[in-house]
């Protein structure tokens, strides 16, 4: 299958990759936000965590991948595209324009599914561990 | 000396046309191109005569008499012939009815056997797949337990397309031979590689391809006993009656002369190359083996082709790997690269795991593969998986001693 040239890009130079420490220390952490999906069975695992600061803004995010070269790609783009947002802003990340902007393929939209639903569950996690109600209102974008 | 890349270690998807069988196949295009069916000038007697040499050439690398060899577009059409003409021909009942004979194949044949067998089970025949061993090789005993009255032809081949082992082929065929079954072995990663004698493995029909072993592609043979047995088929392709019938349609000449020299080629070769292989093979494998942890090498060590390699490399996926060593033409165990997104059945027919049945790739040596190209492999490779798995969360739970297994995983 040939790859468009941002899956490329992604994949030879991911941007972000790494954690906030050991998956039990991470789990502890109050300041980080902690999801893992997909499954090995299915050929794809996202791993993302959201570094969280005082105001709720995302200053540092972390992934890594077991999956092709578009789930890299997509995990790696979500990183890119938190830092910087609120948890809620992060919420506006929608796997539709993960698959504009990387130009995937029908067979690898489930890829940019999975690096929204990774997205999701870490800011799951981090409101979860705060304290903060789970329907917070989102965005009118969003919706 | 460098190695010039990208470096082709898919042999067992097709190999390279050998330049001397090319060179023996152009006069057949442009000087001798009469129909071997024109029985009334040069042109035919001169395509006829070389028809017949390739035809010596073929039966004698397979110890058969060479009227007993029908000439084919290829393995497919080998097995398609085979299963299902024999099938038609030793029914126990007539089309349209059930209980028309029970026929033994493989769960992990290749997909040409597989589709035909399901094709006849739709059609009143019954089928049993039987699955192999944890080892990937067939014995007689699992053939023998799948055996019944009505058993009227076991489909087993002599070694598997992705993993190389190696099935117990002359035992199978005496157990055959014995119930007066008939047995179909579908030889094409065989032929041309190992030595072959449809007579001391008691086969009946036995199919290969020319593409397989350095010969063109679009021409291959299906053997047909004619004794102890007398062996007999429905044709499938009717009109001239060519090949004693089995196979209608103006033959493929130049193919046919490649498949003939590609054949005298491996006779002469064959031996020597085969240690040669196993060797690379050897030192591709030791070399991956001894460098990187969790991997796995697929199938019996011993009971193996010399030039078939699977290996599963745990915690990364096999798409990527593929995409990481983009200067080794190769394999994925996995069909990944196809809309369809299913580990290979063969692995989970060995009872591999889903994960790591993801992340296999085979590589296949030929001919031309050189020690230079399977030391660019391993290091390529060994690389490939180390830069994946720092970006493996999987590869950290297992150095974290999580069991990844114990997770409760949500499937999409």
């Amino acid at each position: 299958m040939a790859y468009g040239d941002k899956v490329i890009d992604h994949y030879e130079n991911p941007r972000n990759v790494g954690t906030f420490g050991t998956t039990a220390d991470v789990k502890e952490r109050k300041d980080v936000g902690y999801g893992l999906v997909g499954a090995p069975e299915c050929g794809d695992v996202m791993q993302l965590q959201i570094k969280v600061d005082d105001d709720g803004k995302i200053e540092d995010a972390k992934f890594k991948c077991f999956g092709c070269g578009s789930a890299i790609a997509s995990s790696s783009l979500a990183t890119e595209w938190l830092k910087g947002r609120t948890v809620d802003e992060g919420l506006d990340i929608k796997n539709t324009q993960i698959v504009e902007e990387l130009s995937l393929p029908p067979v690898k939209i489930h890829c940019s599914v999975l690096a929204e639903d990774a997205i999701r569950a870490a800011i799951k996690d981090y409101k979860t561990k705060n304290g903060i109600a789970e329907d917070a209102p989102q965005t009118a974008e969003a919706l | 000396m460098p190695v010039s890349t990208p470096i082709y270690m898919d042999s067992a998807a097709t190999t390279r046309t050998d330049p001397r069988v090319v060179e023996a196949m152009l006069p057949y295009f442009t000087e001798i191109y009469g129909n071997p069916g024109s029985r009334n000038h040069r042109f035919g007697w001169e395509s006829e005569d070389a028809v017949d040499k390739a035809r010596r050439q073929v039966a004698d690398l397979i110890g058969a008499d060479r009227k007993e060899v029908v000439f084919t577009s290829g393995a497919t059409e080998s097995n398609n012939l085979a299963i299902k003409g024999g099938a038609y021909m030793y029914e126990k009942a007539k089309a349209g009815s059930t209980g028309r004979g029970h026929i033994i194949t493989g769960s992990i044949e290749h997909k040409a056997t597989l589709d035909p067998a399901k094709r006849l089970a739709k059609e009143g025949f019954d089928v049993t797949f039987v699955e192999p061993g944890p080892d990937g090789v067939y014995t007689k005993e699992m053939i023998e337990n799948a055996m019944r009255e009505d058993t009227i032809l076991v489909s087993i081949m002599w070694a598997n397309n992705e993993i190389g082992t190696i099935n117990e082929v002359e035992e199978i065929g005496k157990l055959c031979h014995d119930r007066g079954v008939i047995y179909h072995c579908d030889a094409t990663q065989w032929v041309g590689k190992m030595p072959t004698d449809v007579n001391a493995a008691n086969i009946d029909l036995m199919s290969f391809s020319g593409h397989k072993l350095y010969g063109p592609n679009g021409v291959g043979a299906l053997y047909v006993r004619r004794r102890r047995p007398r062996v007999r088929l429905v044709a499938l392709s009717e009109g001239g009656g060519q090949e004693r019938g089995y196979r209608s349609g103006t033959l493929n000449v130049p193919g046919i002369v490649g498949l003939g020299a590609a054949c005298e080629i491996a006779q002469h070769e064959m031996g020597d190359e085969a240690i040669r292989l196993a060797a690379l093979r050897d030192r591709l494998e030791d070399g991956i083996t001894g460098r990187l942890d969790v991997v796995q090498v697929n199938g019996d060590r011993d009971k193996r082709l010399p030039h078939i390699s699977n290996i599963s490399y745990g915690f990364v996926e096999g798409e990527s790997l593929m995409m990481a060593c983009k200067e080794i033409a190769m394999s994925s165990g996995s069909a990944c690269t196809s809309a369809s997104l299913e580990p290979s059945y063969v692995l989970k027919g060995l009872g591999v795991g889903d994960d790591l049945a993801h992340s296999s790739l085979r590589m296949s040596l030929g001919r031309w593969t050189t020690e230079e190209e399977i030391d660019f492999c391993v290091d390529k490779v060994v690389e490939s998986v180390t830069k994946l798995r720092e970006l493996s969360p999987l590869y950290d739970m297992h150095n974290e001693g999580i069991d990844i297994t114990k997770i409760e995983w949500q499937a999409h």
